[in-house]
């Protein structure tokens, strides 16, 4: 059996699955029950300063996209951080913590980017024993226009200052929790690192409206006929908090600062996925939040029986193991050519593969009569959309060509040999360089 | 009070809640939400098959895309530019040859996308919501007759009407609707939607129907020449097949098209006699139909009996397994060749058969079946029509349904080469109004 025991910059829990600071996590009610059913850490929803807590709005403060079959496709929000006051929560952390000193138990905080202000909550949050903290700058609604949140995460140097300060009155590990709404990620992971930081995590929600009222024409979660933009999550979101996790897992100013990854983790595959791009725990929340803390029981099976599948006793094991393979597009191997090919036993012939090469890509799809639908290799450009809209699982494949045959549509043989923009001679850069 | 074992033919065999439920829809309608997620099972096929199985061609996957983008009023707005009747159609077509039979998701898991439901969520949006979706053009002057109200002489009269011609409806029944109205198994189509339809249909305007004409007795088909710029004649087959076996006279032997009629007619299904054990003698719609209702009214035993191998009925495998779970017994390859009783049915013979080059014949092995009552369900037939060409009992057309006369078309059950269904005849009267439309301004 895999051990999925994980030690995360010396805080140590049974599994990798963490609640992300949220409403799952906003009372010791909840985490609780989060822990006795089986979640390996949370991080503690956000607490504030001292002194009369933050109102949230009275109407809805969620808006959704849905797949067909009101599948929660992705979660969007306009919550502020913890609405009860500080006191209550840091007793409730640390009875919790108490009677769970095998979870993780992280306090993400937010307070005015001031040395006093988190020079006075420190102290009282190092009191409850919690295992370490977590900076939240993301949160993109709300407390960003009070100049807290995502209004100090998109200031690189305030970044670094406000760390600084919390390595200097704080003396377990500080997480730095990164929002994405930025143009590039790299750069306030760097100045979490420069300030002293012991981790990132990402992704915090994306600045988002989901839907408007086509009958009074307002945004969605509406409040009295207003909407605000809020925060977007949830499995749409997944691809973006991966690629962001990777340029900081591959990036030099940042690599090897440990991550912890958050955005859209829904099953074990999905933390599995961060967890192979550099992630050492991943973190949930949309999920938990669709369906109860009991999916955490299909994540650890799933994650543990492809574990023991692979032959990875820890999970160091595959930790990283895909960074390397994250690269920039210049270095793609411009002589792998490959071809899509249809398995005619499989194709229910609905012509989907036809229609979109047809009409929107390379006219590389013949139909032939009764419906059969065959690739032209002489037009196939091997771009797989007709793999991505196909329905049937299989039926398409991209088959590469072998090294030393002749791509029909370029009449060139291919090469064995790897090469790429770097080298290629249409590249003005490459050409300069000769 | 009777029951299912009453002998002899008897009415209340069943308590009124037994018979409502017997009767209930057969394919209830579906939910927004239902609807939302059966839509999304349609993979929107390049060229799609369901459009080329369905006789009226409606575009399907386009109405189920409307359908998932939550306008299933667009989508009812586009099954009726091609299928006026596309609600019936919805409840009757035995989709499981047609539209969902092509389905690619039939292919490759044996589960169709639900296309007749979601016809029938588009269409029951639109019926209930709105007076008609679509608007005549301007007068043409032109008069054309319709013979017949049924599924072909609506859909052409309503493509006439919208093209601005004034159409007439010569009807023999007192009731618009064709077999919609009389011949379609109750359970079909339930809470009057054939009368509703007929009535919506005609909300278009410019259509009279004038009920109680029968051709042929109450006028010729020469003063609708006479009369009219041209004639549409929709009069399906009004007459029955007889059985030619010994005893044929006997009491409790109907005719199951006179049967279902009545059935369908009664206010009171109470009151409606049913034999303790019927027989059925045929294969198609027909014969399922006048079985699977026998027993909904509380006959004991049902049987059919066909004289072809299963393969060779007309009736589809859903619609045989449909009378199998609802108790009916199917028997194959047996021909009954005497009816015995006194005066009353009391049992019915029947010789096996093969089938052998000359045809069928009989095997010389014999049983019986105990019966009270028998339905002959094999077949109807077209009365003759002074001057038109017929073939096979029926009439005979070119093209878009042009008759041998000038001035005349014909299409559904009455003209040779349909199928029998009711979106056939729909596409035949369509397709003749744009015919006679084209000769009319041509
Ligand atoms: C019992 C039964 C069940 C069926 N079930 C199904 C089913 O589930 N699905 C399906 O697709 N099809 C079914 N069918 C077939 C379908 O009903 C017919 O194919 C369809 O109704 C044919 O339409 P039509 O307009 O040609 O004729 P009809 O529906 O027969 O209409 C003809 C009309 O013309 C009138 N008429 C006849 N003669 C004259 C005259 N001389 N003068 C004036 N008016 C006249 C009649 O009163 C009638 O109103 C069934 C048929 C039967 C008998
Ligand atoms: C209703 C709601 C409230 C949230 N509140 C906080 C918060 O107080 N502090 C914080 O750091 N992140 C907050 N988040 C962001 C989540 O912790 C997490 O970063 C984000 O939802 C992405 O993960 P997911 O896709 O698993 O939901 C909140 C998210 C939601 C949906
Ligand atoms: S891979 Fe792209 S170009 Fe090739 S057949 Fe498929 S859709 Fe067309």
């Amino acid at each position: 059996m895999a051990d999925l025991t994980t030690d995360f910059l010396g805080i140590r829990s049974p599994n990798p699955f963490w609640l992300a600071s949220a409403p799952p996590t906003d009372k010791e009610y909840n985490v609780r029950r989060a822990f006795e059913a089986g979640w390996g850490g949370v991080v503690w929803k956000t607490l504030g300063a001292e002194g009369p807590p933050v109102v949230n709005v009275n109407g809805p403060r969620y808006g959704v996209i849905h797949g067909a079959d009101r599948r929660v496709l992705g979660l969007n929000n306009i919550e502020l951080i913890t609405d009860r006051p500080l006191e209550v929560n840091l007793e409730e952390m640390a009875r919790v913590k108490a009677d769970y000193p095998d979870r993780a138990l992280i306090a993400s905080i937010m307070v005015p980017c001031e040395e006093e202000a988190w020079k006075a909550i420190l102290p009282r949050v190092a009191e409850t024993n919690a295992d370490g903290i977590e900076l939240n700058f993301g949160c993109p609604h709300g407390m960003s226009e009070r100049g807290m949140g995502s209004a100090v995460g998109q200031v690189p140097e305030y970044i670094e200052m406000v760390t600084r300060w919390c390595k200097q009155y704080y003396d377990r590990p500080v997480i730095v929790k990164l929002t994405p709404n930025i143009t590039d990620i790299r750069k306030p992971a760097a100045a979490a690192r420069n300030g002293g930081a012991d981790a990132v995590s990402l992704i915090n929600t994306i600045n988002s409206i989901t839907s408007v009222d086509l009958d009074s024409f307002s945004p969605e979660p509406s409040i009295d006929g207003k909407g605000s933009h809020g925060g977007y999550c949830g499995p749409a979101v997944k691809p973006i908090a991966l690629s962001m996790v990777s340029e900081i897992a591959r990036h030099e100013a940042t690599r090897g600062l440990p991550i912890s990854g958050i955005g859209g983790v829904t099953t074990w595959r999905d933390a599995a996925e961060f967890m192979a791009l550099g992630c050492g725990t991943v973190q949930v929340c949309t999920a938990a939040m669709t369906y109860g803390f009991r999916i955490v029981e299909e994540m650890c099976a799933g994650l543990s029986t492809w574990m023991d599948e692979k032959g990875y006793r820890n999970v160091s094991d595959f930790v990283g193991r895909a960074v390397p393979n994250v690269t920039d597009w210049k270095n793609l191997n411009l002589n792998y050519v490959a071809k899509a090919r249809i398995d005619q036993d499989l194709c229910i012939k609905c012509g989907r593969c036809y229609a979109a090469c047809e009409d929107t890509s390379h006219q590389a799809i013949a139909m032939k009569p009764g419906r059969v639908f065959e690739v032209i290799d002489a037009e196939c450009v091997a771009c797989n959309l007709c793999v991505d809209v196909c329905p049937v699982e299989n039926c398409i494949d991209m088959v590469p060509m072998a090294a030393g045959s002749t791509d029909p549509r370029t009449g060139r043989v291919v090469s064995p040999e790897h090469a790429d923009w770097t080298t290629h001679p249409n590249n003005p850069a490459a050409q300069a360089a000769e | 009070m009777p029951t299912t074992t009453t002998p002899g033919i008897a009415a209340g065999r069943l308590p009124s809640d037994m018979l409502a439920e017997n009767f209930l829809d057969l394919h209830p309608p579906m939910s927004a939400h239902e609807a939302q997620v059966a839509a999304d099972r349609c993979y929107f096929c390049h060229d799609a098959p369901c459009v080329t199985a369905c006789p009226t061609g409606i575009d399907i996957p386009l109405f189920i895309r409307e359908i998932g983008a939550g306008r299933p009023d667009a989508a009812a707005r586009e099954i009726f530019e091609a299928n006026i009747l596309g609600g019936m159609c919805a409840r009757v077509c035995p989709t499981e040859v047609l539209c969902e039979g092509a389905c690619v998701r039939e292919a490759a898991e044996g589960r169709p996308v639900e296309i007749g439901r979601l016809q029938r969520h588009a269409t029951d949006e639109l019926m209930s919501r709105q007076g008609h979706p679509f608007a005549r053009a301007a007068a043409t002057g032109k008069r054309v007759a319709v013979v017949g109200a049924g599924p072909a002489g609506l859909a052409c009269a309503h493509r006439l009407a919208l093209k601005g011609h004034e159409v007439v409806i010569l009807e023999g029944a007192p009731k618009p609707g064709g077999l919609n109205e009389y011949g379609i198994a109750a359970y079909k189509t339930v809470d009057d939607f054939a009368a509703r339809e007929a009535d919506w249909i005609i909300g278009v305007g410019g259509i009279e129907i004038r009920h109680g004409r029968w051709l042929g007795r109450d006028f010729t088909l020469d003063e609708l020449t006479s009369d009219y710029d041209a004639v549409f004649l929709g009069m399906g087959l009004g007459g029955v097949n007889a059985l030619e076996v010994e005893g044929a006279q006997l009491e409790g032997t109907g005719d199951a098209v006179g049967f279902i009629s009545e059935l369908r007619q009664a206010g009171d299904l109470s009151a409606l006699p049913v034999g303790r054990r019927v027989v059925v003698i045929g294969g198609g719609m027909t014969a399922v139909d006048c079985a699977v209702q026998s027993k909904a009214l509380g006959a004991e035993e049902v049987t059919i009996v066909y004289r072809r191998e299963r393969a060779k009925m007309g009736a589809s495998c859903y619609e045989q397994d449909l009378a199998a779970s609802r108790g009916v017994r199917l028997v194959f390859e047996a021909m009954p060749v005497r009816l015995i009783g006194d005066d009353r049915l009391e049992a019915v013979e029947f010789e096996y058969t093969e089938a052998g080059p000359e045809g069928l014949r009989g095997t010389g092995e014999t049983f019986r079946l105990a019966a009270d009552q028998l339905f002959r369900a094999v077949g109807q037939t077209l009365g003759t029509v002074e001057g038109v060409e017929t073939a096979h009992g029926k009439i005979v057309t070119q093209g878009s349904g042009r008759t041998n006369l000038d001035k005349v078309w014909a299409g559904g059950d009455c003209a040779l080469g349909g199928d029998d269904l009711t979106v056939t005849a729909v596409a035949q009267g369509r397709d003749a109004a744009e015919d006679i439309h084209s000769m009319l301004t041509g």
